[in-house]
């Protein structure tokens, strides 16, 4: 049975069209007024990252929002809270690292993500051999657990990712952490494909896909892609408004193109 | 001693809590260095290396004059007097060659006060590997005479300046740097800490010490000592002396700076890699540590201590920065010999607690030399009268 996330992902591969899911990090200033933007634009679904001290897998950007973002005293119940308010009608799913899971405990923390109307979790620093406790809470909550494959995994590891991934398969760009670059990794669109041939499930290209000439490219293989660095770039320089202009940009590129 | 297995567990501790990226890397590394291990020709290279370029074994010490101050029997391993001053070496040689035999042109490493950076960049030098070390900027500004020496032995050295800009900052920014590189760098993680296998494969390259201490102490005393003692900060020199110790009777003392009580003050939490005590506030954020020593600056510890802390095997208490900056000054002048700033706090436990160990034998690991330190501490005391 297929969660809210993978749902709505689905609907719109179904309708041959590209998916499109923006990262926002929680707590920055304008973040709430960003994701009704992202909503409203075209997105598939929104990544709430709720910031962390050691934020291992993000490049400057996505750590300078995150720190600013402390800094002004959010913490993961302050963000749920206010997501519990939010009715964008698309699925939100959080970014965390484990700490925060495994603070708070698995089953609390996934019960509380159910309370506040997050469908699904990506946890980056947790692999597939230390996610047994958290997914089964998770699954019990009915928290979808997006899983990561990395273009490091040898074929015989990326079908064993797949079969534990709920909502989407989250594809790696690029060897690296998160933030803009010139060109698309050729990594991205590589594992992709290698992905895509071993699931069913949505497989969505992120972690360097920096504008919408990029996220065309990785949906070319790929069922479409989440967008981090650069979305936050913008609602850093431009705000909320700033943020929807671009979604809408990278929108309107995924539904022009001829699939 | 645990062997970790296939889960890389010191009990509840331990894991490998990387991203996916770098999962491969991880198996790769612990599979070259269990074939490592177990290879004569492998162990009889590192042995040569550690001897002829180390120094080792490195001799201990009888403190005939703070005994008799104190009240106890006081030795010292002398880690100080090893090649680059303090033990940092014994993994760092035990790993480079480890890299160049997985075929990998390049290291990474970070530091706090430097010490790890700079045996780092002394055995990238020797083997000819590139190397590139990250430290925060403010061990950078308190530690200049380490960067200078890294880049003297022809390192890079990058200021790190996210977050705390210490020691838990740098090596987030290593392991950026390794999930970017990981197809032709290796990681030289400097303690006991990280994914598996580095806690397991770091203590192995340091169980020198306490292997070699073990066997002079018996031929000194003819038993063993009553308390092993060594400061905490991920653990290194501590895990790699009690290695010598933990199935004697010998009671196990790991210090830790009252400012970065992981086990004293933390909960269970995971970071960097993997699950053991970690300072942390209400929300599971990672609190930052402050101490005077930069070496110790750390807010999590290695899992072996926290597995051994959890079974009531070793002991971790705190002391003060003032009791350090106190210990600093007596043991150079009762000795002759200037501690780093990290083994201080050993010696300022040491001290507190003598009254409760008359007659007691103390084994201390003097892990580092406090030449790095004299800077900081002249600009602390004002100047020795």
């Amino acid at each position: 049975m297929s969660g809210r996330l993978e749902t709505a992902l689905r609907a719109r591969i179904d309708a041959g069209g590209k998916c499109l899911v923006p990262y926002i990090t929680g707590g920055y200033p304008g973040w709430v007024e960003s994701i009704r933007a992202c909503a409203a634009n075209g997105a598939d679904a929104v990544e709430i990252g709720i910031p962390f001290s050691d934020p291992v897998m993000d490049g400057p950007i996505i750590q300078q929002a995150s720190q600013v973002s402390l800094d002004a005293g959010t913490t993961p119940l302050s963000i749920l809270h206010e997501v519990r308010t939010l009715d964008v009608g698309i699925p939100l799913a959080v970014m965390c690292y484990y700490n925060t899971v495994f603070h708070a405990g698995e089953k609390r923390f996934a019960s509380d993500l159910a309370a506040a109307g997050i469908s699904a979790a990506i946890v980056p620093d947790l692999p597939l051999e230390e996610s047994g406790p958290w997914t089964s809470a998770a699954d019990e909550a009915g928290i979808e657990t997006v899983m990561l494959a990395a273009p490091t995994a040898p074929d015989e590891r990326l079908p064993r990712v797949t079969e534990r991934a709920r909502g989407f398969v989250y594809s790696v760009g690029l060897l690296g952490v998160t933030g803009e670059r010139v060109t698309l990794a050729g990594t991205a669109t590589a594992l992709a494909a290698r992905v895509m041939k071993v699931t069913t499930k949505p497989v969505l290209v992120g972690v360097g896909v920096s504008n919408a000439e990029q996220a065309v490219e990785a949906s070319r293989v790929a069922d479409g892609v989440i967008m981090g660095a650069s979305v936050v770039r913008r609602m850093i320089e431009g705000g909320p408004d700033a943020v929807g202009a671009y979604v809408r940009e990278v929108r309107q590129a995924l539904d022009s193109t001829k699939w | 001693m645990v062997t970790p297995g296939a889960d890389g567990r010191f009990g509840e501790f331990g894991g490998r809590f990387v991203p996916e990226t770098l999962i491969p890397a991880c198996q790769e590394l612990e599979a070259a260095f269990v074939d490592a291990w177990a290879d004569p020709t492998f162990r009889k290279e590192l042995d040569e290396v550690l001897h002829e370029y180390a120094g080792r074994p490195s001799m201990i010490t009888e403190c005939h004059n703070l005994s008799e101050q104190l009240g106890i029997r006081l030795i010292l391993k002398r880690e100080d007097l090893n090649h680059t001053g303090s033990h940092k070496i014994n993994n760092v040689i035990g790993q480079t060659l480890l890299a160049k035999r997985m075929g990998k042109k390049r290291i990474v490493a970070e530091t706090g006060a430097g010490q790890h950076g700079v045996a780092s960049a002394t055995a990238a030098a020797l083997m000819g590997l590139e190397c590139k070390v990250y430290m925060g900027a403010v061990d950078v500004a308190r530690q200049e005479l380490n960067v200078f020496r890294m880049r003297l032995l022809g390192s890079e050295v990058e200021a790190v300046t996210s977050g705390s800009q210490t020691l838990k900052d740098a090596v987030n920014e290593a392991m950026r740097d390794w999930v970017a590189t990981v197809e032709s760098t290796h990681y030289c993680l400097g303690s006991v800490m990280g994914p598996h296998p580095y806690p397991y494969m770091v203590r192995q390259f340091h169980r020198v010490i306490g292997d070699e201490a073990y066997v002079q102490c018996n031929d000194l005393l003819g038993t063993n000592p009553d308390f092993v003692v060594a400061c905490v900060g991920g653990g290194s020199n501590a895990m790699g002396i009690f290695s010598g110790f933990v199935d004697t009777p010998a009671r196990l003392i790991g210090v830790e700076p009252a400012g970065g009580a992981a086990v004293g003050r933390g909960q269970p939490g995971v970071v960097h890699g993997m699950k053991s005590y970690l300072m942390q506030d209400e929300h599971g954020q990672v609190a930052e540590a402050h101490s005077i020593s930069a070496g110790l600056d750390y807010p999590g510890v290695g899992p072996e201590h926290s597995y051994l802390a959890s079974i009531g095997r070793s002991e971790y208490p705190t002391v003060t920065d003032d009791e350090v900056i106190s210990a600093f000054q007596v043991m150079s002048r009762a000795e002759g010999i200037i501690p780093a700033l990290e083994c201080a706090h050993a010696m300022a436990w040491i001290i507190r607690e003598a009254p409760k160990m008359q007659g007691k034998t103390v084994l201390m690991n003097l892990s580092g030399r406090g030449d790095k330190d004299v800077g900081q501490m002249m600009s602390i005391l004002g100047g020795v009268k």
